[in-house]
């Protein structure tokens, strides 16, 4: 287990690696936003001063060097608009943003556990109908506009909840069920593919020959398998997640990370996009990294084995969940977890 | 779902109004079945006294046109990187697959937010953003599938009498994965004209005067306290076109996936 | 002759299908003594594995027991609450599946899957049972058995895993044992000491077995009664002996030329040509006429009768009615 981290902790290096110099390489073409910082009627020879005590007239590759060492020493430049290094800034923004994905999460789970469980063990009754159906209208409505449309409902009409900001309870309610209502969505499909496909396993059987409670037998022999797949497959979703926020926070006025990186996007602010998307990819790793964490945990048959065995249940989950994905017709998202021996 | 795109085919001849036409005596008119609405703009009209179902109308073109091309540009260089993955495995599959989990860590629209900032918002550079954020996914499909039919008896066969690797993947491993790509490629357009959507709605996508789903919404937003139908009804045609786009994709599987017997 | 502890009466589970009924078990009858070991004999689809399934009340959708009653002690279990159900199960009537791979929770420890039973039916407690787990770990004959106790079910074998099945069976005592081809997965020397394992036991503690299985080898080394079953009907029903000595319907003589026997040299195996026939299939006439060397006339027209032909030996076949075809 320990190797299994720190190799696993290793290999984040060349992804970040990656990720930073994608970014890098897209600021650069983007231009220098001199142009931007500097008033309108600023002169050439201004412009040429500034530009050259930002370093911005070096040749590539020493520019690449100088950022890569402001990378390591967590430095991303400062932020022009705010004239501040940007990753305090950004930081500073990344409590609301937990703050409503947390809640988002806690939504999605709150709904999708017992719904998938119990469209799964009624299949094909009236309740898995409704609980698929209003999965699948959930997912082709686009999640902006469920929240517009919450906003009419409760906050113009009913006037129950404050249309955004941040503050009270009351100002989560409606972005965390808008994000949260749309992770559930894909959630609850997941459980009940994974549900079905453990129902029909031996074991089961072995379970309810023995007397057990069909209760018990759902919710501690089936759901505990069925949880596998899905715990990966929520760990990975990370990315989707973070990228309603993005949505939802501009809906909602959600003063977060995604808030304040779509107006850096929209003035330019370099230093705050890449101080952002580095943070982002950042926690998306590192909920990757738990998901196989809590894979480990979850399914003990892991913890035994070794090289290539790890790889092969590797490939098997990774396959199942591919399957369970294309069955609850969800987009791929494909297991990180490393492999390393074949 | 042929409905929708024969809508968008034939958006001039039914079309009410000029999507474009600006109507200062007709400004945010409801619904017409609501008090104050007029029979001429069924679905009202906005701040501008444009024809909401007429905008509606020709945005379908464009989010169908910019969902099905992206989804063709990731599909070929997806199913490209998904077979060379697969088929050869080692040190090319690891480098790809390193690939692959980089673009993973970027949320989908974080990445295509950076892009068309720095490219300038327009419809090529949204196909080709779309495009390259959605390959992954079939680069991952094509390459499991790959490899467990690499596996497989007839492969194995054709290598053994020495078939080239080229000729082998042509032959036997790309029309094998054909048809789950066809499945998660039509819904993936789907997921496609969300993102479109949303991008647009933030301002990135399609710019004006080009109209689209997100664009109008957008502009609805502004007005949700008192024109509330400026935002409902482009988001109910997003949502009965992404329906109709997923149940396509499910009967498609159905036909073409025999081992899925629903 | 003692009160019956099983007894079926024309037990009928149906699967209701999208491609109509399918007749999966049809008018089967039989009936267990206390103490007695029983086999069903049949190929893959003639319906005795549902029947075990329906005694123990765990046909799952879209299967359903259309017709008949399970007596288990006088109480007809196709009647009583699910509630009634479940105490008999695992307690009374316990079951020994055919997998022992996939039969056990991976997520589990064998002596929580173990004790949960215990603790279920016999109100233990968490020590009690553990301590009554470890000793039928070790009654099944499994070294180490408290090690073994809290490990995981993939690290063990699949003859330890078949054993502790057994062990999780017998925890609660059960007065029926169905095992439902209990050594068909495993190696042939396993299967050797599991079948000598089971034999021991019940005789240990006079339970009854309801063996289902397709290998007339475990047949003549473990039972005292067979039921040959095909295409959901019981098509010979005698004691072992007589089974193997004077076998009466065709198809059973056709099972037992398929199988080699060491005093009998012969250079080629018969076996039956053909397979089963999809339940429901074969409407008119014999089940077996498709495959039936001796199949004629009546045999193509109209259904025989399970008849008793000799005292405890009862035949489903033309060939043995009285004053019929004659052979």
């Amino acid at each position: 287990m320990g190797k299994f981290l720190i190799r696993r902790l290793l290999q984040i290096i060349p992804v970040l690696f990656i990720i930073s110099f994608v970014v890098f390489c897209l600021v650069f073409v983007a231009g220098d936003p001199v142009a931007l910082m500097l008033p309108e009627d600023a002169s050439p020879e201004d412009i040429e001063q500034l530009r050259e005590s930002l370093g911005l007239n070096k040749p590539f590759h020493v520019q690449y060097f100088t950022y890569m060492l402001g990378l390591v020493q967590f430095d991303f430049g400062e932020s022009f608009r705010y004239k501040e290094s940007a990753l305090p800034i950004v930081l500073e923004r990344l409590p609301a943003t937990l703050e409503l994905a947390t809640a988002s999460m806690i939504v999605a789970i709150v709904i999708a556990i017992p719904l998938g469980i119990w469209s799964a063990t009624k299949k094909n009754s009236p309740l898995d109908f409704l609980a698929t159906g209003g999965a699948v209208l959930w997912k082709a409505m686009p999640n902006f506009w469920l929240g517009i449309m919450l906003i009419i409902l409760f906050s113009v009409t009913l006037g129950w909840f404050p249309v955004s900001g941040r503050g009270s309870l009351s100002h989560l309610v409606l972005p965390a069920l808008t994000l949260g209502t749309g992770i559930a969505a894909e959630m609850t499909r997941l459980i009940r593919s994974s549900m079905l496909e453990i129902l029909n396993q031996d074991y089961i059987r072995t379970a309810r020959s023995k007397g057990i409670r069909e209760f018990f037998v759902i919710n501690k022999h089936a759901f505990r398998n069925a949880l596998i797949p899905v715990v990966t497959i929520t760990a990975l979703q990370t990315s989707t997640v973070v990228g309603g926020t993005l949505i939802t926070e501009t809906v909602f006025s959600w003063p977060g990370l995604g808030q304040l990186l779509i107006q850096a996007v929209n003035t330019r602010d370099m230093a705050i996009v890449q101080a952002s998307v580095f943070i982002i990819a950042f926690m998306v790793i590192l909920m990757n990294l738990l998901a196989d964490i809590v894979y480990k945990i979850l399914d003990p048959r892991i913890k035994y084995l070794k090289g290539e065995d790890i790889c092969r249940s590797i490939h098997r989950l990774e396959i199942k969940i591919q399957q369970l994905q294309v069955q609850s017709r969800e987009r791929l998202i494909s297991l990180s977890v490393g492999c390393d021996f074949c | 779902m042929f409905a929708v795109i024969l809508v968008a085919l034939f958006a001039k001849s039914l079309a009410p109004h000029d999507p474009k036409m600006i109507n200062p005596a007709m400004m945010l008119k409801p619904p017409v079945w609501v008090d104050g609405g007029s029979s001429l703009h069924i679905l009202g009209t906005d701040n501008l006294g444009r024809d909401i179902l007429s905008r509606i109308i020709y945005g379908s073109q464009i989010s169908l046109a910019v969902g099905i091309s992206s989804v063709a540009f990731a599909g070929v260089i997806g199913v490209f990187v998904g077979l060379v993955a697969g088929y050869y495995g080692g040190f090319i599959d690891n480098i790809l697959m390193r690939l692959v989990d980089s673009f993973l860590a970027i949320p989908t629209i974080l990445f295509a937010l950076v892009f068309l900032t720095i490219f300038g918002p327009s419809v090529p550079t949204l196909i080709v953003v779309l495009g390259i954020t959605n390959w992954v996914q079939y680069a991952r499909l094509v390459r499991g599938e790959v490899l467990s039919i690499k596996e497989r008896e007839f492969v194995k066969a054709a290598r053994s009498i020495g078939v080239r690797d080229c000729k082998i993947i042509l032959r036997h491993l790309l029309p094998n994965v054909i048809s789950p790509f066809i499945v998660i490629s039509t819904l993936s357009v789907a997921t496609t004209i969300i993102l479109e959507a949303s991008l647009s709605f933030l301002g990135l996508g399609i710019q004006p005067p080009t109209i689209s789903w997100g664009g109008i919404l957008s502009d609805g937003r502004d007005y949700v306290a008192t024109s509330w139908w400026l935002a409902t009804f482009p988001g109910m045609a997003i949502t009965i076109t992404v329906l109709a786009i997923i149940f396509l994709g499910d009967w498609l599987r159905d036909v073409l996936d025999p081992r899925d017997n629903h | 002759m003692t009160e019956a502890l099983l007894e079926i009466k024309d037990l009928k589970t149906y699967f209701h299908t999208e491609n109509g009924v399918v007749p999966s078990v049809d008018g089967v009858s039989f009936s267990i003594k206390k103490g007695e070991t029983i086999a069903v004999v049949g190929e893959s689809g003639s319906g005795k594995s549902v029947t075990s399934l329906s005694i123990m009340g765990l046909v799952g959708s879209p299967g359903k027991i259309v017709g008949g009653e399970v007596l288990f002690e006088g109480k007809d279990l196709t009647a009583i609450s699910k509630r009634d159900m479940r105490k008999l199960r695992g307690n009374d009537i316990a079951m020994i599946f055919q997998e022992p791979l996939t039969s056990l929770n991976p997520l589990f420890t064998v002596g929580n899957q173990i004790s949960e039973s215990i603790k279920l039916h016999q109100n233990a407690s968490k020590e009690q049972a553990k301590v009554k787990s470890i000793e039928m770990l070790r009654k099944v004959g499994i070294p180490r058995p408290e090690k073994v106790y809290s490990s995981y079910p993939h690290l063990l074998s699949g003859g330890m895993r078949q054993r502790v099945m057994i062990a999780m069976a017998l925890s609660c005592n059960p007065k029926l044992l169905i095992a439902d081809e209990p050594t068909t997965a495993l190696d042939v020397t396993i299967q050797a000491q599991i079948l000598q394992l089971m034999r021991n036991l019940i005789h240990e503690n006079d339970t009854s077995i309801l063996l289902i299985t397709h290998d007339l080898g475990v047949v003549a080394e473990m039972v005292d009664t067979v039921i040959v079953m095909y295409a959901g009907h019981v098509v010979e029903y005698t004691d072992v002996y007589t089974l193997f000595k004077e076998p009466k319907h065709p198809y059973t003589k056709g099972l037992l030329d398929s199988t080699p026997k060491i005093h009998e040299l012969k250079d080629e195996l018969q076996s039956i040509e053909g397979t089963v026939p999809t339940p429901g299939s074969i409407t008119q006439g014999c089940r077996f006429q498709t495959r039936c060397p001796l199949a004629s006339g009546k045999c193509f027209t109209e259904d025989p009768e399970l008849k008793e032909i000799a005292q405890n030996h009862k035949v489903r076949c033309w060939l043995h009615e009285e004053g019929e075809v004659a052979i």
